[in-house]
């Protein structure tokens, strides 16, 4: 395999710059720049030197020994000064060499999977746990980085394997003291497993939300302020406000740090009957987006007329316009009542992220759901027919769905909790 | 004296060797079967029955095929029992208690009367090799007999000990002694060798058991013959009788532990899980105060019974205190003592997936000499290894078992793919594909192969021709009917009222449907024979399964047709972890799906031998 290297900090100036050398010739590298390198897992200071001896920076450079490094493979670190041009003149050294190549995106963690540093799962929480922007994000992320997904998969795929022993030792030892009718166990085995995968699968749902940003919709009668309240909430004049109705047509995004989770407020138009092309467009495009966003918010008028596609679908509602009215409601012009409003918002949020489990991506989502369909098919088999060969192909199946998630299930592990479960031998 | 030479010699008159010798004959070859005595030929060392789940498709699939264990189980057959009678088809297995006598006199008829078997009495003392392989075998009266291949069906042979309490005796089974010589080869070659350990119980004189108070197990009363070719009954059908440990036996096995071969630290080797000795039993299971024990007639004429679930090695005297323990048991005579029994197996993942070793070109293993334990996995080797001999000493194209295809399948790949970690046996859930890998249709999935091979004779041909034809005129009926939801609940069918015609196939597959119950529909299914029409019931009710898992196997096709040349260099793959890459070294699998199947081996570790393989690949383009 080709050695690579790459600047792992963001390009640009800096305090320091490190660039990541990883494969068989990190350490030949890390010598023909800087004369030697530490011994593994030290650290020293040393000149970065070009071929034609000149001094490029004073590094601190690290030597990892594979296969204890990040990748598992020998890596050298060079920790230079984060200036534009040591970084280039240090990259073109490295190139000339001959002995490594640019590294392409997210070559180093997947060097990492190859040599078993990480799984896949790991890989998952490890690219999210670089694009985390909040807290909810470092948390959910880091969950899944340090093994948790590995650990409750393993739990739940115990579970799998424990339906699959009884199931086969009343298939492939009949004629042994093993007990007859394994249908309860195993229906309750298949209840707890689906019952987990379901959380599991739901939390996933609520877990891509907390990555990607939760969506507050904010909606109202025309003029009702939600422009007004979007601008507050954002501190800056995003929106444009008039006194004059329907002034928003489009909607409009303000990103924000609510408790640590990533929301997106929208300001929607203002919705009423109208005639206009433009406008009813807007009002069209501000139902979709409300019926689509995690929440809705409403900013309750005398005049608003409730559209039927959000009948019993708002989530928090406030008075408009509390400046005008002092009827102790919500007001962008004096700020009153928004800061209840971010609160209860983030109440609400906080609450749904509480059902968020280990599973984050889609790719676990899927196995996790063709698994549950799987051990579901089966408990019906069993409840019908009670075909304990096609009830065990589906839990086997159920099994190797799983598998996607974190890895292999083998017949020795069936076979091997059946020999410490029943005494089989005649 | 001067031998003729041979194609193929197979060493070892056991379930392995006449199994091998008989498909080297089969397959053309010039074939010399070597035992020490012909009255050996057949013999049944351990329990007298043929067949169980895994097992008896294994025998099932040897009969298709052509081989002998079948007919022979067939001719010796006095206690038939389908396991799983009331479970689905896929997963039921055919058993039978046999007569040894009949058995072994089944056995030694039909290799007494082969062209192309020559039978050789006498004891195999080396194996002959020249510069590349294997040249023939020296026997101990220092004559040699030349062959192009070697069979080698030894059993136990490798450094067996026998072990009853504190006295070991040498030697591969009760009577015999242990080949030093042969071993010896064996051992100069360096191959990976394990031990292993297996029990018996001891024999027990019929005629001093006190049947009268115990229990019986009947035979089937509508038996389920192993071949294919069998249409009645040939031997009076017994039954075994049922009796119990209890408290007191149990109690003497505890105090006589520290006596035991196995609990005195006497033995190194790995036993089998599923088949514990009574002292495993009561220490690892201590809550259960109560084991089964199966009183197996050896024989219709025999007077020796053999009491299936206390094989032990405790000391002789201990053994009859705790027989006597036991109900009905209580004057029983002891005629030979239970034993356990040692040995060296070679580990099957240096052999070809011809069973051929890697190191000796020439030279092939089959039976327990490979780790596995059981007649039915012996004899399937043994076939296995013959036919590859055969074809091989005749410069014809090999044949490969796939997982999909057979249980022979199975077993080769895992033998040479994963080893064996304790004496290996089969079972249905082995099978992947188990749902398509039936008893009753093995002849349909090995007979065509067979034939092409030239391994059946004419009558096994016209059966299996006749079968395949009444099936085809069978699918064909079903697959022209169609019905809808309406028509199908006029005669008394219930599906769902969701307006969508239904083939004959479909409404077979409904739980209680038959044949029968579709005649009004279609009238020619009239004419179809209760086996055709019992055949495409079980057909019916896994095609959906079938179908799937024939998708899911395209995944795996992929896999398998991914080749690994024999120099693949794992050593210059960065990233293999010492451990896989020298099991890879060791299994050298012969496609991806191989590799992918060794134990321990990770989706990472795959993916970093596919991409060597496509830059071998571009290399070579």
């Amino acid at each position: 395999m080709q050695t690579i290297f790459a600047l792992a900090t963001a390009r640009g100036k800096a305090g320091v710059a490190i660039i990541r050398v990883s494969g068989p010739d990190a350490k030949e590298i890390g010598i023909a720049l800087c004369g030697s390198v530490p011994e593994a897992g030290r650290h020293g200071v040393r000149n970065v030197v070009s071929r034609d001896g000149e001094v490029l920076d004073q590094a601190l450079v690290l030597f990892f020994e594979g296969p204890r490094s990040f990748t598992g493979e020998d890596v050298v670190e060079l920790h230079l000064h984060g200036s534009i041009a040591v970084i280039q003149a240090v990259e073109r050294q490295i190139t000339a060499s001959g002995l490594a190549r640019p590294a392409e995106a997210g070559e180093f963690t997947k060097r990492a999977l190859l040599n078993d540093r990480l799984d896949l799962a790991q890989v998952e929480g490890l690219g999210d746990l670089v694009e985390a922007e909040t807290e909810a994000q470092r948390v959910q992320a880091q969950r899944v980085f340090s093994g948790e997904m590995f650990e409750k998969m393993s739990r739940l795929r115990d579970l799998g394997i424990r339906a699959a022993a009884l199931l086969t030792a009343t298939i492939d030892f009949a004629d042994e003291e093993v007990p007859v009718d394994v249908m309860p166990e195993v229906i309750d085995l298949i209840d707890i497993l689906s019952k987990k995968l379901t959380e599991e699968i739901d939390g996933s749902f609520v877990a891509e939300r907390v990555r990607e940003g939760f969506e507050v919709a904010i909606i109202g009668a025309p003029n009702a302020g939600k422009s007004t309240l979007l601008n507050a909430l954002a501190g800056r004049e995003i929106a444009i406000t008039s006194s004059v109705a329907g002034t928003t047509r489009d909607v409009i995004e303000a990103r924000l740090d609510v408790g640590g989770l990533a929301v997106t407020f929208l300001d929607t138009a203002g919705l009423r009957e109208t005639d206009d092309q433009v406008e009813s467009i807007g009002v069209g495009r501000a139902i979709e987006r409300a019926l689509a966003a995690d929440l809705r918010v409403l900013l309750e008028t005398d005049d608003f007329v409730m559209p039927p596609e959000l009948l019993d679908k708002i989530d928090l509602r406030y008075g408009a316009k509390a400046d005008a009215t002092g009827s102790g409601g919500v007001s962008g012009v004096t700020g009153e009542g928004v800061d209840r409003l971010i609160a209860d918002v983030s109440e609400v949020l906080v609450k749904r992220v509480a059902q968020v489990k280990t599973a984050i991506s889609s790719r676990q989502r899927d196995g996790m759901s063709r698994a549950r369909s799987e051990f579901l098919e089966a408990a019906s088999v069993l409840y019908s027919t009670r075909e304990s060969e096609i009830a065990a192909q589906h839990v086997q199946d159920g099994l190797r769905a799983l598998d996607s998630v974190i890895g292999r299930v083998d017949v020795e592990n069936i076979l091997g909790e059946i020999f410490s479960r029943f005494c089989i031998g005649k | 004296m001067k031998h003729p030479d041979f194609d193929v010699v197979v060493v070892g008159g056991g379930h392995a060797g006449v199994e091998a010798a008989d498909a080297a004959r089969r397959a053309g070859a010039r074939t010399a079967l070597i035992t020490l005595r012909r009255a050996d030929l057949g013999v049944m060392s351990c329990n007298p029955a043929i067949g169980g789940l895994g097992k008896g498709h294994l025998v099932r699939e040897i009969d298709a095929l052509g081989g002998i264990m079948g007919r022979a189980a067939d001719a010796s057959g006095i206690q038939y029992r389908l396991l799983n009678r009331r479970k689905g088809a896929a997963v039921q297995g055919p058993r039978t208690q046999s007569d040894r006598a009949l058995y072994a006199a089944a056995i030694q008829a039909h290799v007494g009367g082969c062209d192309g078997l020559e039978l050789i009495e006498g004891e195999v003392a080396d194996i002959v090799l020249n510069g590349e392989g294997v040249a023939g075998v020296r026997l101990a009266d220092d004559s040699e007999v030349c062959a192009k291949a070697v069979v080698l069906t030894t059993g136990t042979f490798l450094r067996g000990i026998i072990h009853i309490g504190d006295r070991k005796i040498e030697g591969g089974r009760m009577g015999d002694r242990p080949s030093v010589a042969l071993a010896n080869r064996m051992e100069g070659m360096n191959l990976p060798m394990g031990r292993l350990k297996t029990g018996t119980p001891p024999r027990i004189r019929s005629s001093s058991i006190n049947w009268d108070v115990l229990d019986e197990q009947k035979a089937d009363e509508d038996p389920t013959f192993f071949s294919f070719l069998t249409t009645k009954v040939q031997a009076r059908q017994v039954a075994c009788g049922i009796t119990h440990t209890n408290a007191t036996t149990h109690e003497i096995i505890q105090a006589n532990l520290g006596r035991s071969a196995m609990y005195g630290g006497m033995i190194e080797g790995a036993g089998p899980r599923y088949c514990p000795s009574i002292e495993d039993k009561v220490v690892r299971f201590a809550d259960k105060d109560s084991h089964q024990i199966f009183l197996e007639p050896e024989g219709l004429t025999s007077d020796v019974v053999y009491p299936n679930g206390i094989s032990t090695s405790l000391p002789e005297d201990v053994q009859h205190a705790y027989v006597h323990s036991i109900v009905g048991l209580e004057e029983a005579e002891i005629l030979q003592p239970g034993y356990a029994i040692e040995y060296d197996y070679v580990d099957p993942t240096c052999l070809t997936t011809q069973l051929e070793l890697r190191a000796c070109p020439g030279l092939y293993l089959a039976g327990q000499i490979n780790g596995t334990t059981g007649y039915e996995e012996a004899a399937a080797q043994g076939l296995v290894a013959g036919l590859a001999a055969s074809l091989s000493a005749q410069e014809r194209d090999e044949v490969q078992f796939s997982r999909r295809e057979s249980y022979i399948g199975v077993m080769i790949d895992d033998l040479t793919t994963r080893g064996v970690a304790e004496p290996y046996r089969m079972f249905t859930s082995r099978a992947e594909y188990r749902l398509s890998l039936r008893a009753d249709n093995a002849d349909e999935r090995l007979t065509p192969l067979a034939m092409e091979l030239g391994l059946v004779d004419e009558e096994r041909c016209h059966v299996f021709e006749v079968k395949a034809e009444r099936l085809e005129k069978g699918r064909g009926i079903l697959g022209s009917l169609t019905a809808t939801p309406k028509q199908a609940s006029r005669v008394g069918i219930a599906v769902n009222e969701d307006g969508k015609r239904r083939t004959g196939m479909e409404l077979l597959a409904f739980p209680d449907i038959q044949i029968g119950d579709l005649v009004a529909l279609a009238p020619e299914l009239a004419k179809l024979d209760a086996a055709t029409a019992r055949q495409l019931k079980i057909e019916a009710t896994y095609a959906t399964y079938v179908a799937r898992q024939k998708k899911d196997a395209e995944a795996i096709d992929r896999d398998e047709a991914k080749k690994i040349p024999p120099e693949f260099p794992y050593t210059d793959v960065i990233g293999l972890s010492n451990e896989l890459r020298s099991k890879l070294l060791r299994v050298q699998p012969g496609t991806l799906g191989q590799a992918g199947r060794i134990d321990g081996m990770t989706p990472a570790a795959l993916a970093l031998i596919l991409t060597k393989l496509r830059q071998l690949d571009r290399m070579s383009a």
